[in-house]
């Protein structure tokens, strides 16, 4: 996903030159292009992430389109503050992309992971949080955040992420996008979780459920029409994040759900735990432990089904 | 610039200023009385000579920018910007109303015009003043960005990463002004958490540093009309300054960063002021 980023970053740059790309001290090389077609728009903010965010707002109320790209966790929680005020309490229009985020970077430990961005970004005023599925997604959350006029929040994985869609989707910002229809139950995944869900849609369409998928790679403001309509029409609703289970995508479901009147769907949250993730292990490990698979999504929603038929 | 700024004006200025910001903290209950009045002779010389601003075109792309770091010096803002002309002196009778617009603290810019950024909590103001001097680089625009600190202020970590960066990117559009009294809410600076030598540590992180008596509006002209001065690096000015400059029951007294003044104390600073009742 970060080489899509950084290719797409670098056709934007080429062609606007109101973008100006800020790092924290990473990305050694990934850029390269971007300095040579985007010359004097690439700034290395080094390992000072607060002042990084307040350039970059200081450069948006000045008219540019500033992007930020750092590791997760130093993007967003080590300098929320300067993120509320300084970027969203300005609505200066500031991309803040947060690289390996979820459970990413799972083998550098739980300094470097980031199942809580999603929470605390999701509750400033005029914050709009997108996490992109797959590189065509990242491509198009990418452009579409760029003429969005206030502050963006993206999560993105690092690489090596399959692609789902076959060719780049169309993106709205704070709409769904429907990956296959089905009749029975209703998969939603979001960002880089959307390969695992598409296998558990495959190991339950193989037990006869027919089985729609839906990526959401806006996770603010929340596409609500389509969750009605998701609520309405299923047996169960499953969301699948690699995110905590408070205040990620499950969360703004289910705080919105609430509110509504008594849906007929079964809901369901994947999700990490209430837990640092303190022991050695690879992405696949975290998943695993965390029961974020195909066969563990596949199976609980089969037991939350119970009684009911499949169509 | 080139033009002599007329000091007697100035000085003028400066005391109503204070006066103005003395009485609407008794009407008010507006505190930081003391951070509000060692700052006006820096505002006065910012706003009333140095800056290339117009109110007539607030938001000009090439203006000059000046951002109040020490947010709690709003109460002098305030008054500054309504007598500069950016918005009417009346409005300014809606001061810690419910439903308006002055705070203890400036709003967004989009609230109010003259505003440059929203600041009140500490620490925030150079480096979105270092992002605002590097668009002008990037835009190839010519103004200045100046930022007030307060001494406190200094304690704040993001000072001393933007202080790194702005040498390092050789902003030398860029300047902060310390209002340096020597206090911050509960203590002495310089107890509270090692400040000196402030020009040293300046000068150290690769910024052109000077002091200078924050008080002496010539001076203070002085000092900021340098900017850039031509060395490829950013200038801070170290402004020595004593808090609850003007009154002199308030100087140098920190039970003045919040306490509010008795109708009787407003007529006495007002007395001292040499400012009409």
């Amino acid at each position: 996903m970060r080489n899509a980023f950084a290719d797409e970053i670098t056709k934007l740059g080429a062609a606007d030159p109101r973008v100006v790309l800020l790092s924290g001290d990473i990305g050694n090389k990934l850029f390269d292009k971007f300095k040579e077609r985007a010359r004097g728009r690439f700034y290395n903010c080094g390992v000072a992430e607060a002042n990084m965010m307040g350039v970059a707002a200081g450069m948006a109320l000045c008219g540019l389109r500033p992007v930020i790209y750092t590791i997760t966790p130093f993007t967003t929680t080590r300098c929320f503050e300067q993120i509320r005020v300084d970027v969203c309490y300005h609505k200066a229009p500031v991309i803040i992309v947060g690289t390996g985020s979820g459970l990413s970077y799972a083998d550098l430990g739980p300094t470097h992971h980031s199942c809580e961005d999603m929470a605390i970004l999701r509750t400033l005023p005029g914050m709009t949080v997108l996490a992109p599925g797959d590189s065509f997604e990242l491509r198009a959350a990418l452009r579409a955040a760029l003429k969005h006029d206030g502050p963006v929040y993206m999560r993105i994985g690092k690489k090596g992420e399959p692609n789902i869609h076959a060719r780049e989707p169309e993106l709205r910002i704070g709409k769904a996008i429907t990956i296959q229809p089905g009749k029975d139950v209703c998969l939603v995944s979001t960002g880089v979780m959307l390969s695992v869900v598409m296998e558990a849609a495959r190991l339950l369409g193989e037990q006869g459920l027919s089985v729609r998928v839906e990526s959401f790679p806006t996770v603010k403001p929340l596409d609500t029409a389509t969750l009605s309509e998701l609520f309405r029409q299923y047996q169960a609703v499953a969301v699948a994040e690699e995110h905590g289970r408070i205040g990620g995508l499950g969360g703004a479901v289910a705080e919105w759900l609430a509110t509504q009147d008594v849906p007929r769907a079964r809901f369901l949250s994947f999700g990490t735990d209430d837990v640092f993730m303190h022991e050695v292990g690879s992405t696949q490990y975290a998943r695993n432990k965390f029961g974020l698979t195909a066969e563990n999504i596949a199976g609980q929603v089969k037991v939350r089904l119970g009684g009911r038929r499949a169509a | 610039m080139t033009r002599e700024p007329d000091i007697k004006k100035l000085q003028d200025i400066a005391r109503t200023i204070r006066a103005r910001i003395v009485e609407t903290s008794h009407k008010t209950n507006t505190p930081h009385l003391g951070s509000c009045l060692s700052c006006v002779d820096i505002l006065i010389a910012a706003y009333f000579h140095v800056l290339r601003i117009d109110p007539a075109q607030a938001r000009d792309p090439d203006r000059d920018r000046f951002i109040l770091s020490k947010g709690h010096g709003a109460a002098a803002l305030f008054q500054v910007l309504a007598l500069r002309g950016f918005y009417p002196e009346s409005m300014l009778e809606t001061y810690g109303q419910d439903g308006g617009l002055f705070a203890e603290h400036p709003p967004a810019p989009a609230y109010l015009p003259g505003i440059e950024a929203a600041t009140g909590s500490l620490g925030h103001g150079l480096p979105m003043g270092l992002g605002m001097a590097l668009s002008a680089r990037i835009q190839g625009r010519r103004y200045n960005v100046l930022a007030l600190l307060s001494d406190g202020e200094c304690n704040e970590g993001s000072v001393w990463e933007a202080a790194m960066m702005a040498a390092a990117q050789k902003v030398e559009r860029l300047a902060v002004i310390i209002d340096f009294n020597k206090w911050q809410a509960t203590g002495r600076s310089e107890e509270v958490l090692a400040l000196s030598p402030l020009v040293d540590k300046w000068r150290a992180f690769g910024w052109n540093a000077c002091e200078t008596d924050g008080h002496d509006i010539s001076g203070l002209v002085r000092l900021m009309e340098r900017v850039p001065d031509g060395s490829g690096r950013p200038v801070a000015v170290i402004a020595h300054t004593v808090k609850g400059k003007g009154v002199s029951f308030m100087e140098d007294d920190n039970n003045w960063h919040y306490r509010i003044p008795t109708a009787d104390e407003v007529v006495a600073a007002k007395k001292e002021l040499g400012v009409a009742a």
